[in-house]
């Protein structure tokens, strides 16, 4: 019997180019406990994106296996909501409409699946804007629709890749903390994907922080700031010193990059 | 002011640019006048604009040029409903499943190529002269492009959209039917609106041979008789029919797709 909610053994992921094989994801193993929220930092091409991918069933490891609440995952499904970085709202739905798309493909009532839309709607900050389309919305607003969507079909993990990358640093700043109040109320677990060092550790229980290419772990750090979080612990001193610390890290394999 | 109308992609005064458009139609109506009450050209070749507006006025009070307009309609309508039929469903399959964009794109990517009005003999051997001939021109003149352009339209659909809809619990058919779908509407509308104007000029093909009566038959028999106003007059109404589509299709476009304006519905 396994302790953990997500068990990733020894995955990994190679490619297949003209140039012949690429190794994108050297195999990885890790574990992640029910209510954790976990960030994963790394340097751009590390194979963190696909990392998360394998996890969501959007790729098939080339080696390893995913399991969750002790099954092994194949492909995609309603147990693991995503937020990918990029907008991926339906633009023909409205807000509510795009929240409760999980539940009308399961077959939820009309009035049933409009009131958990009201519900997330309301924990993610945006009553007042279900008969709204996306093209209304500004950016910080679809992303933190796109997270009430994925919260809403009521997921065993939330994996986020790179949500707010897209984002200005006012907004994203912002967004990270509505998104730990959301994970605060729904007790979710989380993965979330990011190269900003202040982001993995203003939001994560742990961080780990992957290798530039091949990506492999590298190091796991344990975030011991106090919840729940505010941004003023931004100006802590325990916060600066795991700053510097993962700075220092992140900037040896972004240096790897740059000049091989 | 006066240099902000030749800098390069820079907003100018609505009133500007609509009167630039007017000049040139007047300038047209200008060089027109000039050659033709100037007796530069002989009137039997380009009727100067009065007569033209005369010719109009003339086959509108008479009443038979509705009834061609109406079977010239309705060829150019069956036609195209024809090809959409077909079009639309294949094109959006072959949009989704590489498997059918492999089959079926090289053999239309091939035929497309082949002109219209070639088939027109064999299409009388096979068909005769009534209508279905009529129609046959019209549908193989814009029934491989339509196809194609809906194909890329639908292939155009973002992949996150795709991929994200699997996390959320999508099947395959639900994939197609509630997002492949819905996000591809507009460009198909779109496709349809570009592909009836294409349409209406296969029309005077259609109507060279073996046809009675319709606008493209009025066309050709004024050409046998030296009659160039009618020619004018008929080659203006297709204009226009094509040009009143086209602003239906706008319409529809506009009121099916609220989604896609800032200000909402």
């Amino acid at each position: 019997m396994e302790t953990a909610k997500l068990v990733i053994d020894q995955v990994g992921k190679v490619f297949s180019t003209k140039s012949g094989e690429t190794v994108a994801l050297d195999k990885t193993s890790f574990e992640i406990k029910e209510g954790e929220f976990i960030t994963i930092l790394g340097p751009s091409g590390c194979g963190k994106s696909t990392l998360l991918r394998i996890v969501a069933g959007l790729e098939e490891p080339s080696s390893g296996r995913v399991r969750l609440d002790g099954r092994e995952i194949h492909g995609p499904g309603p147990d693991r909501g995503m937020v990918f970085q990029s907008y991926t709202l339906y633009p023909w739905l409205t807000v509510e409409d795009n929240i409760a798309f999980g539940l009308q493909l399961k077959g939820v009532s009309k009035a049933e699946r409009l009131e958990v839309a009201r519900h997330y709607l309301e924990l993610i900050g945006l009553a007042g804007f279900e008969k709204h389309y996306p093209i209304q919305l500004s950016g910080g607003m679809k992303q933190r629709v796109a997270i009430a969507r994925a919260l809403a079909n009521d997921p065993e993990i939330l994996l986020m890749d790179e949500p707010f990358g897209a984002l200005d640093a006012q907004t994203r700043a912002i967004m990270q903390e509505i998104l730990l109040k959301v994970w605060e109320e729904s007790k979710k677990t989380i993965l979330f994907i990011t190269h900003d060092v202040e982001e993995a550790v203003f939001l994560g229980d742990t961080v780990y922080v992957m290798t530039a290419r091949p990506g492999r772990l590298k190091k796991s750090i344990p975030v011991t700031l106090p919840r729940p979080r505010e941004y003023s612990v931004k100006n802590s001193a325990a916060f600066f010193e795991l700053k510097m610390e993962l700075l220092e890290l992140i900037r040896e394999e972004s240096l790897k990059v740059v000049k091989p | 002011m006066r240099n902000h109308l030749f800098a390069p992609k820079k907003e100018i005064p609505r009133k500007v640019y609509v009167l630039a458009g007017v000049v040139v139609f007047l300038v047209f109506l200008a060089i027109w006048s000039a050659l033709t009450y100037g007796g530069v050209v002989n009137p039997l070749f380009l009727p100067p604009p009065d007569k033209i507006v005369r010719t109009a006025i003339a086959l509108f009070s008479d009443g038979e040029i509705f009834s061609d307009i109406g079977i010239s309609f309705t060829r150019v309508f069956l036609g195209f409903v024809a090809a959409a039929v077909i079009a639309v469903p294949l094109g959006t399959l072959m949009g989704t499943l590489r498997i059918a964009e492999g089959a079926f794109e090289p053999f239309i990517g091939f035929i497309r190529y082949m002109p219209a009005s070639a088939f027109i003999p064999l299409f009388i051997l096979w068909l005769g002269l009534d209508e279905t001939e009529k129609m046959a021109v019209i549908f193989f003149g814009t029934f491989f492009q339509m196809t194609l352009m809906v194909m890329d339209v639908t292939k155009n659909v973002q992949n996150d959209l795709i991929e994200v809809s699997y996390t959320l619990g999508a099947r395959r058919s639900q994939i197609f039917y509630k997002v492949i779908l819905p996000a591809s509407l507009p460009g198909i509308v779109d496709t349809l609106r570009i592909t009836f104007g294409w349409a209406w000029t296969y029309l005077v093909v259609a109507e060279i041979v073996g046809a009675a009566n319709g606008l493209g038959y009025m066309i050709m028999q004024s050409s046998r008789f030296l009659k160039p106003d009618k020619i004018i007059v008929g080659i203006l109404i297709i204009g226009l029919l094509g040009l009143i589509t086209d602003i239906i299709f706008k319409a529809i476009y506009r009121a099916s797709f609220t989604w896609m304006r800032r200000e909402g519905a």
